[in-house]
């Protein structure tokens, strides 16, 4: 059964369609990417399913539970935790304070043994634990991102272009990261306009444009399909 | 070495040419006029030479500090060339002033007696010769203090400001100490005039010379090291400081209970608007109104001259605190999606929303219009009535002590956590799981609920609620306490609110440039303290960010650059 499911979503800005009838699915542990163009509708279908934005028809489950209408923190609260664009961290606190707030919605308790094992994830994370957010390399604030949505612990982890502006080394280090969430079986939701990195890591894929689903299928056949080679995988 | 010595004299001159320009436009505004009407050792020195000896001082330090000390004759020499510059400027401003006596016409506080006192009551060239060497030489001797150990230089700067300190609340103290029967008979000969008395100022002196010289030798801890206190201590020193905050009233008297009760309503304003701007980032400039409404509230319960409730003050006050509070929602809800500049401009709109309806006939049967409500009711326990300011300062002591607790608990609280990450990303926060709706709206609510409070008892103090008294220099006084305090911290808002009302009340002749002095006030410390005075621990570390790193990254890779250093160099 599909752990997260879209039907049919349209999504507005103003008067803008952003989003013309996204259909799509995640299956428990799987990774699924949705790659596109600038300006395709990635970043609104992801901040559609986290609450940011209401879709104006369509519908959006969680195991069959209805997340159309809720309010961010509540999808939050639901497992659904989504890596916003641009790595965003909290300059002025530490590592670990970083950490401890992504915990937000969890129980005290529980916090010191997830964040070993985020750390367990991103043993850089754990050398620079005492540092400011804000002094982090931006490869580190990027996996600082990451391991702070984990600490909510997702049953989906949506990432919006965690390569993005990275060196190439970063990239790969980061790609590694998300497969190794992938073999602990974490279910994740993924944006990339590195599209030939984002297909080799994930199961299956979603080809988006002007807020269209205009392709999809698993990772694998996408790699193959010669109109997909040559828009984004720069293959002429 | 030598090749320096033409840009020292230059930089000397300049830096005392600058030091002189500010003291001859601080005297031109009044200033030091004002300042003259104090005295720091009476007859010998007035609190007006002093500050204008201070211009020499610091200007000749500036200089001698930066020429730097490696030959004893640099630093003598540039604290006596930036001293003699201060001279001649304020020696110039007098030959200026006496030569032509029309520029008053043009600068008000250009006054014969300004003149007499830059003059020294000497013909005006004979004025600007003694300011010149006057000048060199305390310049030089500025200069000399340089070369002097670290030690002794500060038990002089101590003893010197210590002097100067106690002379300027001469007045006070001795007004204070008269009340205190025997030992004040025993300290009047401290005071001399409107200041101290010359054997006062050399007891104060050792004094502090005393203090330092025990310090220094370990003698006396009077502080345990931070970090290190065990609960009992902790537990004790706090036994103490209220014993001592208890004792305040009666050991000062009326006129300084006067200024602890004016302190008091703004450390409780403070503490409020601290949730609202330092734990919460929501810049809100029209806190006054919530002030206000609590004032008012509590005339519109009790006021027999309105007529309305009569409740008692207690029984008014939980529903003066519920109004307080929705209106701290009601003005929340239509700014939940506002941020930064714009919700300053809309908050502070709301302030005046509050004053002008306060004035306004239309509410006049609630709110007495531009008369205001009087005959407002006092707080009581039993027979006890909170009537004068002596009493009402317990009632402020209590109110702080609960607000402060509050505020504390709420910042370590999942609630404070929740502001913490707002205030340094929304979106962040959202996205971590927070209710930003609830999360600013309990935060304008409880700003609002410690700004009610402090309305409710400052109603209670003068009897009455009029419009004025919620002018928007309220909140903005309260903003700045913050800033000066320290954004985000408890203990800087009673440190802020002390330096920023409790000390203008001591020094009331200079009220016309308090907000002068607030300009340079918080000019400076923008500059130089950023950070506040005692800040919190998130504002302390981003401040000091680089020294943070470098000793982080430090730790976290030992020795690695060491040994590429050394495969490089084989
Ligand atoms: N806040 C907004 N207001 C109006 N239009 C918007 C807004 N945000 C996005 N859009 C528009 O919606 C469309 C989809 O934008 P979106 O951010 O989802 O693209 P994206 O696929 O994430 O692109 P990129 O790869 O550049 O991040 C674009 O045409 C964009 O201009
Ligand atoms: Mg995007």
């Amino acid at each position: 059964m599909a752990i997260l499911e879209l039907n049919d979503v349209h999504t507005y800005y103003g008067h803008i369609h952003a989003l013309r009838g996204i259909s799509l699915r995640v299956e428990l542990g799987e990774i699924v990417t949705l790659i596109g163009g600038n300006g395709a509708g990635k970043s609104t279908t992801l901040n559609t399913i986290s609450g940011l934005l209401r879709p104006r028809q369509g519908d959006i489950r969680l195991y069959s539970e209805d997340l159309r209408l809720l309010k961010p923190h509540e999808v939050v609260a639901k497992g659904v935790v989504q890596v916003p664009e641009g790595r965003r961290v909290f300059g002025r606190l530490t590592v670990t304070e970083n950490l401890e707030m992504g915990a937000f919605t969890r129980q005290r308790g529980e916090v010191a043994a997830h964040m070993e094992r985020v750390y367990a994830l991103f043993p850089r994370l754990k050398e620079r634990r005492r540092q400011l957010a804000g002094t982090l390399s931006g490869g580190e604030q990027q996996m600082l991102a990451m391991g702070r949505a984990l600490m909510a612990q997702p049953k989906v982890l949506l990432l919006d272009e965690p390569s993005m502006g990275l060196a190439p080394v970063l990239v790969d280090s980061i790609f590694d990261t998300i497969r190794q969430l992938h073999g602990a079986g974490t279910t994740i939701l993924l944006v990339e306009q590195n599209a030939r990195m984002a297909l080799q890591v994930a199961d299956r894929g979603y080809v988006i444009q002007t807020g269209e689903v205009i392709l999809h299928d698993t990772a694998a056949n996408l790699r193959e399909n010669e109109s997909v080679q040559k828009a984004y995988l720069g293959v002429s | 070495m030598r090749s320096y010595s033409a840009p020292v004299w230059q930089m000397a001159l300049k830096l005392g040419l600058i030091g002189g320009a500010v003291a001859a436009l601080l005297a031109l505004i009044g200033m030091v006029e004002v300042f003259n009407q104090r005295a720091i050792i009476g007859g010998v020195i007035s609190m007006g030479q002093t500050f204008l000896g201070l211009a020499v001082l610091l200007s000749a330090y500036a200089a001698a500090r930066r020429a730097g000390t490696q030959t004893r004759s640099t630093a003598l020499l540039a604290g006596a060339v930036a001293g003699a510059a201060v001279g001649l400027v304020i020696g110039g401003l007098a030959l200026l002033m006496a030569a032509w006596p029309d520029l008053r016409t043009i600068l008000i506080n250009a006054s014969p007696t300004l003149l007499a006192l830059l003059t020294f009551g000497q013909a005006a060239p004979v004025a600007l010769a003694i300011w010149i060497v006057a000048g060199g030489l305390l310049g030089a001797a500025t200069g000399a203090l340089l070369l002097l150990t670290p030690a002794v230089r500060s038990a002089i700067l101590a003893a010197l400001g210590a002097v100067v300190l106690v002379g300027v609340l001469a007045d006070l103290l001795r007004l204070i100490t008269s009340a205190w029967g025997v030992i004040g008979q025993a300290l009047r000969w401290m005071f001399a005039g409107r200041g101290l008395s010359v054997a006062g100022a050399l007891v104060v002196a050792a004094v502090v010379v005393l203090i330092g010289v025990l310090r220094q030798r370990g003698l006396p801890k009077l502080q345990p090291a931070a970090g290190r206190r065990s609960p009992r201590q902790t537990l004790l020193s706090l036994a103490i400081s209220l014993a001592i905050l208890a004792l305040l009233p009666p050991v000062l008297g009326t006129y300084m209970s006067e200024v602890l009760d004016q302190v008091g309503l703004y450390v409780l304003m403070g503490l409020g608007l601290n949730i609202v701007v330092g734990f919460a980032g929501l810049l809100d400039l029209g806190y006054v109104g919530f002030y206000a409404i609590g004032a008012y509230m509590m005339g519109l319960l009790t006021s027999p001259e309105l007529g309305f409730f009569n409740l008692s003050w207690w029984a008014a006050l939980p529903i003066v605190l519920a109004v307080t509070i929705l209106s701290g929602v009601v003005l929340g809800i239509p700014v939940l999606k506002v941020r930064g500049d714009y919700l300053a401009i809309i908050t502070l709109g709301f302030g005046e929303m509050i004053r002008y309806l306060a004035l306004s006939n239309a509410l006049d049967p609630y709110t007495g219009g531009p008369q205001g409500v009087q005959l407002i009711a006092k707080p009581t326990i039993g027979s006890f009535v909170f009537d004068d300011v002596t009493k009402l300062y317990y009632l402020l002591l209590a109110g702080c002590l609960l607000t402060g607790f509050i505020a504390i608990r709420l910042r370590d609280s999942r609630l404070g956590r929740a502001w913490m990450a707002m205030r340094e990303d929304e979106d962040v926060a959202q996205a971590i799981g927070i209710n930003l709706v609830s999360t600013k709206l309990l935060a304008f609510a409880t700003g609002a609920a410690f700004a009610g409070l402090s309305g409710a008892i400052f109603a209670a103090k003068i009897g009455a609620a009029y419009p004025q008294s919620f002018h928007l220099l309220v909140s903005i006084n309260v903003l700045a306490l913050i800033i000066v305090g320290g954004m985000g911290s408890i203990p800087g808002v009673i440190v802020g609110a002390l330096a920023l009302v409790g000390l203008p009340e001591l020094l009331r002749e200079f009220a016309e440039f308090r907000l002068l002095v607030y300009g340079v006030v918080l000019v400076v410390m923008m500059l130089y303290r950023p950070e506040g005075l005692l800040p919190s621990e998130a504002a302390r570390r981003e401040m000091h960010e680089d020294e943070n790193v470098t000793e982080e990254s430090a730790l976290a890779q030992p020795a690695e650059p060491a040994i590429q250093l050394e495969r490089t160099a084989t």
